[in-house]
C-alpha cells in the first residue's frame, strides 16, 4: 500500500501549484507557469496511477472483493463527541477510479493549455485556478466523511466560477459564471439540508459509518430515520433525495440544468476539464459514493433519480439537435450523457448481478470522460482555428485540420455507440441494466441513444464536411504539438477504453462482476445510432436545405427546442420577477420604511413634544418670578391648611 | 498571565497619544500600540492553552480581584475563559488593520487615533470583566467613541447616523443597566460577580422580567431585528476605520453580552424566550440577506449583510444547544473578521475611486488586483465557502440547530440554510459589478493597486480568517469547553 | 420709648419683602430688579435676626445664616452685575425685555 504521503501528495501537488501561482503567478512565475503546472499536475497524475493501480492489482482486494480503505483521517471540526467533521482520504474501486479519471484529464488539459492560452495576460492565474480545481477535485473524490465531500463540493464550485469568469471583462461570462454558481449552489442548499438530516439520523457525518447504520434494518438508527415521517415520505427519502438534489445541481439535471450551456462562456479546455470530464459527474459521484443507502434502504429515492436522469437524458438530446454554437451542443450532449449514467444508477440494484446498473454507469462515467474532453478539445482546435463557436463559420474543415478530423471523428463514433470504440461497450451495458430493470426507461433511453449519434454527426458534418466556409491556407496550420498530443492521446483511449473489463473493477458491492458481450441485444441501439448517422449525413454531409425544411415542418418543436423549451426565461421570470421584486425589494422598502421609520417616528415624536413644551420657556423673567411666587404661595397655603 | 495589561496597554497607548507632538508620531504611535495589543492577545491565547494543557479545569482563569466599593460589593473582578480569549483574539486583529488603513487620514489625527484606542480599551475591559458593574463601564466606554468618530470624521448624513446610533445604543444601555441592577437586587447577597450570580439560581419569576431587559438591551449592540436599523445607517456614514471597529469589535460586544450575561446568568428565561429569539433571528436573517439584495451602496450591502449574518450568531444562541452555542461564538468571530475586511475593501475602493455605488463602478479587477482579489475573497467569506472562516461558523450554527428536533425548530434551521443561496446572489452581484465586467470609467485605468499599509492590513485579517477557515479545530477547542458550561446551565433547568 | 417687639419686626420685614417682589415683578430695569432682589434678602435677614434675639437669645445660629446670606447676596450682586454689563455692551440697554433672546 503506497504510504499516506503518496495519497496526499496526490491533491496537494496541484494546491501546491495554486498556491505558487497564485501568489507569483502574476509576476515571478508568469513565463514558466504553464510547466510548473503542468509538472506538477504530471507529477500528481504519475502518483495517482500508482495508487490506483497498486488498489486494484495489489492491495485492494481482499477475499476476492475489494474494500474500503480509510488510510488517513483527522478530525477537522467537531460537533459532538460523535458528530464531526473529518478530513481523509478513501480508497475504493470507486474513488481510485476517478483519481486516475480526474489526474489524467487535468493533466491532458494542462499540456493543452500551453497551446491555447499561450500570450493570455492572465497564464499564470489561469494555471492557478486549473490547480485549485483538480485540488478540490480529487479532496472530493477522496472524501470519507460527507462533511468533506461538501467542503470539496463547494471548492470546486468556486473554482468552476473561476474559470468560466476567467475573461473577467466580457459581461457574458460574468453572468455565465454567477448564473453557474447561484444555481448550483441553489442545488447545495438542498445537499446541506441533506446532510443535515442524514448526519441527525445516522449520528455520524463519517461515509463508512453512516452507510453501514442507514443500510442495517435492525440498527436503531435507521428505525429511527425510517420512522420518522414528513409529508408522507420517510425522513431517510428526504435525505436521500436532498442529497440526490445536491448532485443534479451539480450534475446539470433537469431542472437544474440551465447553468451547463452558459457555462461554455470559460475558455475550452475548462471546458473540457470542469464542465464536461470531471466536475459534472461529481452528481453521479455522490449517488455512487451513497449507493447503498439509496438502493437498499429508500428505493423510493433511487426511483426519482432513475426517471431525473432519464428525462435529462432526452430534453438535452432535442435541444442538442437543434442548438448551433459548437460548444452549446457538447455541453448538453453532456448533459445528456449524464442523465444516462444518472438513470443507470437508478435501476440498478445492490450487489452481484443486480448491480449491473452501478458498474454500466461508472463505466460510462470513465469512457465519457475520454471522449466528451476529446471532443471539447477537438471544439477548441476548431475554435482556435476559426476564432468562431458558430457552426455556420465552419465547414470543410477536415483537409485543413486532419488531425482534430480523425480525432474529432473517433469521439463521435464512441459517443454515438458504435462498436467497437468505447462508448459502445458503455452504453450498452447501461441500456442491459434499463432493460433489466424499468421497460420505460429503457425505451426512452433507446430513442435517446439514436438521438446522440444524430446530433453528434450533425455537428461533425457541419465542422468537417458541408459547404467550405471561405477557410483558405492562410490560417496556417491547425497548431503545435502541445494541442495535438492529448487529442491523440485521448483518441487512442476513446477507442480503446470499452476493451477494459470494467465490471471486474468496480462494483455496487466490490465483489468483481462478470459482464457478458450479447450481440442480440446490441441490434437495436447500433441499428438506432447507424440510422441517427445516416441522417444526420443525409442532411449536412453536404450542403443543401434539407434540414431547414423539416425544421419549418416541425416549426413548434423546433422553436421550442432551439430556445431550450423556455426554461432559462422561466427562471429568469422567478428570479427578476419574484425573487427581485416581490421579495427583494418590499423587504429593502419596509426595512427604510416601516422598520426604520418606526425608529424615526420615535425620534420626531420625542422632537415634537419637546416643541410643545420649551413654549413654557419663554425667556421673561419676571414671568417666571411671578410662576414661582404663585408656586411657593400655593404651597404654602397646602402645607399650613391642608396637610399640617 | 496578568490581565490588566490588556487594559494598561491602550491606557499607555492614549496617554503617549495625547504627549506625540506630530501626526508622524502618532501613527507610529498608535500602530506600535495596536501591534502590542495583537502581541498581548496572542500571548493570552498561548498562556491560556498552555493553563489548559496543565490541567487547570475552572471557569475562568487568570482571574483577579480588587474590592472598588465595598459598601456594595462592588469589585474589579477579572478572568477569561474561551469565549473570552476568542472575542480578544478578534479585537486585536480588527485593531492593528483599523489602524493601518486609516493612517492617511489627516483631519484631527490625534483625536481620531485616541478615540480608536478608547474604543479598544472599552471592548477589552468588557470582555474581560466578571463583575457586571465594571462590565456595563466598560460596555458604556466602548459606546461613546463611535458617536464622535462618526459625527467628525463620517461622511454623508453623519449626524443623523451619529445620533440615531448614540442614542438607539444608549437606550440598549439603559436596558441593560435596569437589568443588571435587577440581577442586583434578585441576588438577595447583593452582588455584581458574574460568578456567583450563576450558582445563586435566580428565582424563575424574576428571570422571566430580566431576561428580556438583558437580551433586547445587549440585542440592540448586535443588531437585534428589528432594533437593527442603526447598522445600515451607522455604517454607512462612519469612517473606515470606524465601521470596521463598529462591526468588528462594537457589535460583538452585543453578542457576547446576550451570551454572557443573559443566556448564562438567566437559564430559564433564556428558554421561555427562545423561539422568540429564533423566530426574530431567522427572519433577520433571510429578510437581511433579501433586503441586502437591493442595496445599491457597498456599505449598505455589507451593513444589511451584516445584519443576516449577526442573526446566525443569534440564531445559535436562541437554539440553547451545545454546538449551536459554540457555532454563535464562531460566527461572531468569523463575522468579525470578515466584515472589518470587507469594509476595509470597501474603504480602499472609495478611497480610490470616490464613489460607493455599486452601478458606477466596474471592472476595478484589472488596475487594482490586490484589492480586487481581496474583495473576492471576502466576498466568498460571507458566501460560506470552505477553507474561509464563514463556512466554519455556519456550519457549527446549522448542526447545532438541527440538534432540536420538532418541527419548529427545523423550519427556522431551514430559513437560515435558505440564506446561503440569497447572500451567493447579492455578494456575486457585487462582485460582478465592481470587480469585474467592462471598466465603467476611463479616469478608473489610472487607478493604483494597494499600499503597504493597506495590504498589510488586508494580510491580518486575511489570516485571520485562513486561520479559522482551513484549521477551525483550534477556535473550536478554545470554545467549545467554555459554551458547555453556559450550556451546562441551560441543561440544569431542563432537569 | 417702647423697645419694639418680634412682630412689629416682622410686620417690617414683610413689607420689605412684599416692596421687593414687587419692584423685581414690575420693574425693566435690571438695576432695580437686582435691587429688589436685595430688598427681599434684607428681609429675610431681618427675620432671621428677630427670630433669633427674640425666640433663642442664647444661640448665635440667626446671625450665622444672616452672614452667609450676605456674603451670598455680594457675590450674587457681582455675578448679577457681570451679567448685567454683557448685556449692556451687546443691547446698549439694561431693560429686562432685552434678555429675552437668551433663551433657548
Amino acid at each position: 500500500m503506497p504510504s499516506i504521503a503518496t495519497i496526499a501528495l496526490i491533491p496537494l501537488l496541484p494546491f501546491a501549484g495554486f498556491v505558487l501561482l497564485g501568489i507569483f503567478g502574476r509576476t515571478a512565475l508568469k513565463k514558466p507557469a504553464g510547466y510548473l503546472g503542468t509538472a506538477l499536475m504530471l507529477a500528481s497524475c504519475i502518483l495517482a496511477l500508482y495508487t490506483a493501480y497498486g488498489y486494484f492489482f495489489d492491495f485492494g482486494k481482499i477475499h476476492g472483493a475489494y474494500q474500503k480503505l480509510v488510510p488517513f483521517q483527522m478530525t477537522w471540526l467537531e460537533f459532538s463527541k460523535d458528530v464531526s467533521i473529518n478530513i481523509g482520504f478513501i480508497l475504493d474501486p470507486l474513488s481510485a477510479m476517478m483519481l486516475v479519471v480526474v489526474t489524467f484529464i487535468s493533466l491532458m488539459v494542462h499540456i493543452y493549455s500551453l497551446s491555447y492560452m499561450k500570450g493570455e495576460e492572465r497564464f499564470g492565474t489561469y494555471y492557478a485556478f486549473l490547480g485549485l480545481f483538480t485540488f478540490s477535485m480529487l479532496g472530493l473524490v477522496l472524501s470519507s466523511n460527507i462533511f468533506q465531500i461538501y467542503i470539496f463540493w463547494e471548492l470546486v464550485g468556486v473554482s468552476s466560477f473561476l474559470l468560466i469568469g476567467f475573461y473577467y471583462d466580457k459581461p457574458s461570462a460574468v453572468a455565465a459564471c454567477k448564473k453557474a454558481f447561484i444555481v448550483t449552489r441553489f442545488a447545495d442548499l438542498g445537499f446541506l439540508i441533506g446532510i443535515l438530516v442524514l448526519s441527525y439520523y445516522g449520528g455520524t457525518l463519517d461515509f463508512g459509518t453512516l452507510i453501514a447504520r442507514l443500510t442495517d434494518p435492525s440498527s436503531t438508527q435507521m428505525q429511527a430515520a425510517v420512522n420518522a415521517s414528513f409529508l408522507g415520505a420517510s425522513a431517510l427519502t428526504w435525505g436521500a433525495v436532498l442529497v440526490f438534489i445536491g448532485g443534479a445541481g451539480k450534475s446539470a439535471m433537469f431542472p437544474l440544468h440551465i447553468w451547463l450551456p452558459d457555462a461554455m462562456e470559460g475558455p475550452t479546455p475548462v471546458s473540457a476539464l470542469i464542465h464536461a470530464a470531471t466536475m459534472v459527474v461529481a452528481g453521479v459521484y455522490l449517488v455512487a459514493r451513497l449507493f447503498p443507502v439509496f438502493a437498499i434502504s429508500v428505493p423510493g429515492a433511487l426511483h426519482v433519480v432513475a426517471y431525473i436522469g432519464v428525462v435529462s437524458a432526452m430534453i438535452a438530446a432535442v435541444i442538442a439537435c437543434t442548438q448551433t454554437d459548437i460548444k452549446r451542443v457538447l455541453a448538453y450532449s453532456t448533459m445528456s450523457q449524464i442523465g444516462f449514467m444518472m438513470f443507470a444508477l437508478g435501476v440498478s440494484g445492490y450487489g452481484g448481478e443486480a448491480g449491473l446498473g452501478y458498474s454500466a454507469s461508472l463505466f460510462h462515467l470513465f469512457t465519457h470522460a475520454m471522449f466528451k474532453a476529446l471532443l471539447f478539445l477537438g471544439a477548441g482546435s476548431v475554435i482556435h482555428f476559426v476564432h468562431s463557436n458558430e457552426m455556420k463559420d465552419m465547414g470543410g474543415l477536415r483537409k485543413l485540420m486532419p488531425v482534430t478530423h480523425i480525432t474529432f471523428l473517433i469521439a463521435c463514433l464512441a459517443i454515438a455507440g458504435v462498436p467497437p470504440f468505447a462508448g459502445f461497450f458503455s452504453k450498452e451495458e447501461i441500456l442491459l441494466a434499463a432493460s433489466r430493470g424499468n421497460t420505460g426507461i429503457y425505451y426512452m433511453a433507446l430513442i435517446t441513444s439514436g438521438l446522440t449519434a444524430f446530433y453528434m454527426f450533425r455537428l461533425y458534418f457541419r465542422i468537417f464536411w458541408n459547404k467550405e466556409a471561405g477557410h483558405d491556407a492562410h490560417h496556417g496550420k491547425e497548431g503545435g504539438f502541445a494541442l495535438l498530443f492529448p487529442l491523440v492521446l485521448l483518441a487512442l483511449c476513446a477507442a480503446g477504453a470499452g476493451f477494459i473489463p470494467f465490471g471486474e473493477y468496480v462494483s455496487s458491492d466490490g465483489t468483481p462482476l462478470h459482464s457478458e458481450f450479447d450481440p442480440v441485444f446490441s441490434i437495436a441501439p447500433v441499428a438506432l445510432g447507424v440510422a441517427g448517422i445516416l441522417l444526420a449525413s443525409w442532411f449536412y454531409l453536404r450542403a443543401n436545405d434539407r434540414a431547414d425544411r423539416v425544421a419549418a415542418s416541425l416549426k413548434g418543436l423546433y422553436t421550442a427546442a432551439y430556445n431550450k423549451f423556455y426554461i432559462d426565461e422561466l427562471y429568469l421570470f422567478i428570479t427578476k420577477k419574484v425573487l427581485f421584486n416581490l421579495v427583494g425589494r418590499p423587504a429593502a422598502w419596509i426595512d427604510r420604511n416601516i422598520v426604520d421609520g418606526a425608529v424615526n417616528l420615535v425620534g420626531n415624536e420625542t422632537v415634537a413634544f419637546s416643541k410643545l413644551i420649551k413654549k413654557l420657556q419663554s425667556g421673561k423673567v419676571q414671568q417666571y418670578a411671578i410662576v414661582f411666587l404663585g408656586g411657593v404661595l400655593v404651597l404654602a397655603v397646602l402645607f399650613i391648611y391642608i396637610w399640617h | 498571565m496578568n490581565l490588566l495589561y490588556l487594559i494598561g496597554l491602550p491606557v499607555l497607548t492614549a496617554a503617549a497619544l495625547l504627549l506625540a507632538r506630530s501626526k508622524e508620531q502618532v501613527r507610529w504611535i498608535s500602530f506600535a500600540g495596536s501591534v502590542a495589543q495583537l502581541a498581548l492577545a496572542l500571548a493570552l491565547y498561548f498562556a491560556f492553552r498552555q493553563e489548559r494543557a496543565a490541567g487547570n479545569t475552572a471557569a475562568m482563569l487568570f482571574d483577579q480581584t480588587w474590592p472598588l466599593f465595598k459598601s456594595l460589593h462592588i469589585n474589579f473582578h477579572v478572568g477569561v475563559d474561551g469565549i473570552s480569549v476568542a472575542m480578544i483574539l478578534l479585537t486585536s486583529f480588527v485593531v492593528v488593520s483599523g489602524v493601518l488603513v486609516s493612517l492617511n487620514i489627516e483631519k484631527m489625527t490625534k483625536e481620531f487615533y485616541f478615540l480608536l484606542i478608547l474604543l479598544s480599551l472599552g471592548a477589552y475591559g468588557f470582555f474581560i470583566s466578571l463583575d457586571l458593574f465594571v462590565l456595563f463601564f466598560f460596555l458604556e466606554i466602548a459606546v461613546i467613541p463611535k458617536y464622535l468618530l462618526i459625527g467628525i470624521w463620517g461622511s454623508g448624513k453623519k449626524e443623523y447616523s451619529a445620533n440615531k446610533l448614540a442614542l438607539m445604543l444608549m437606550g440598549g444601555s439603559a436596558l441593560v443597566l435596569v437589568g443588571l441592577l435587577g440581577l442586583y437586587y434578585a441576588s438577595h447577597g447583593g452582588t455584581f460577580d458574574l460568578m456567583e450570580l450563576s450558582h445563586l439560581g435566580i428565582p424563575a419569576d424574576t428571570q422571566r422580567i430580566l431576561f428580556p431587559l438583558l437580551f433586547v438591551g445587549f440585542g440592540v449592540f448586535t443588531a437585534l431585528f428589528p432594533l437593527h436599523t442603526w447598522v445600515p445607517d451607522g455604517h454607512s456614514s462612519a469612517p473606515t476605520a470606524g465601521s470596521m471597529f463598529l462591526a468588528g469589535i462594537s457589535m460583538k460586544l452585543g453578542g457576547y453580552g446576550c451570551l454572557r450575561v443573559a443566556v448564562f446568568l438567566l437559564p430559564v428565561g433564556a428558554k421561555e424566550y427562545a423561539n422568540i429569539i429564533i423566530v426574530l433571528s431567522s427572519i433577520a436573517i433571510l429578510y437581511g440577506a433579501f433586503a441586502t439584495m437591493m442595496q445599491k451602496d457597498l456599505k449598505y450591502i455589507n451593513a444589511y449583510s451584516s445584519v443576516s449574518h449577526v442573526g446566525f450568531s443569534l440564531l445559535g444562541i436562541g437554539m440553547l444547544t451545545h454546538t449551536a452555542l459554540t457555532g454563535a461564538v464562531l460566527q461572531m468571530v468569523s463575522h468579525g473578521l470578515m466584515t472589518a475586511l470587507f469594509f476595509a475593501v470597501i474603504g480602499m475602493v472609495y478611497d480610490r475611486t470616490h464613489t460607493r455605488m455599486v452601478n458606477d463602478l466596474g471592472g476595478l479587477m484589472k488596475m487594482m488586483p490586490f484589492i480586487g482579489t481581496i474583495f473576492f475573497i471576502v466576498g466568498l467569506c460571507s458566501l460560506g465557502l470552505p477553507g474561509l472562516s464563514g463556512f466554519v461558523a455556519e456550519m457549527t450554527v446549522f448542526m447545532g440547530s438541527w440538534e432540536n428536533a420538532d418541527l419548529f425548530h427545523r423550519i427556522a434551521t431551514i430559513t437560515a440554510c435558505m440564506s446561503i443561496v440569497v447572500t451567493a446572489v447579492y455578494i456575486l452581484r457585487a462582485v460582478g459589478k465592481v470587480m469585474m465586467g467592462p471598466v465603467t470609467n476611463p479616469v478608473y485605468l489610472t487607478l493604483k493597486d494597494a499600499n503597504w499599509n493597506e495590504k498589510l492590513a488586508a494580510v491580518i485579517l486575511l489570516a485571520g480568517i485562513l486561520a479559522i477557515g482551513l484549521a477551525p479545530f483550534w477556535l473550536n477547542d478554545l470554545v467549545r469547553p467554555a459554551t458547555e458550561t453556559i450550556a451546562h446551565q441551560i441543561l440544569q433547568v431542563t432537569k | 420709648m417702647m423697645e419694639p417687639g418680634l412682630y412689629q419686626i416682622l410686620f417690617i420685614s414683610a413689607a420689605l419683602f412684599f416692596t421687593g417682589v414687587y419692584g423685581f415683578l414690575t420693574r425693566r430695569n435690571l438695576i432695580t430688579m437686582l435691587m429688589s432682589v436685595e430688598l427681599i434678602l434684607n428681609s429675610v435677614n431681618l427675620n432671621f435676626i428677630a427670630f433669633n434675639k427674640y425666640l433663642w437669645p442664647q444661640k448665635m445660629d440667626g446671625l450665622f445664616f444672616t452672614l452667609f446670606v450676605i456674603a451670598i447676596a455680594a457675590a450674587e450682586a457681582a455675578v448679577a452685575i457681570a451679567i448685567i454689563i454683557n448685556l449692556y455692551r451687546s443691547h446698549n440697554s439694561i431693560d429686562v425685555e432685552n434678555a429675552e433672546d437668551l433663551k433657548y
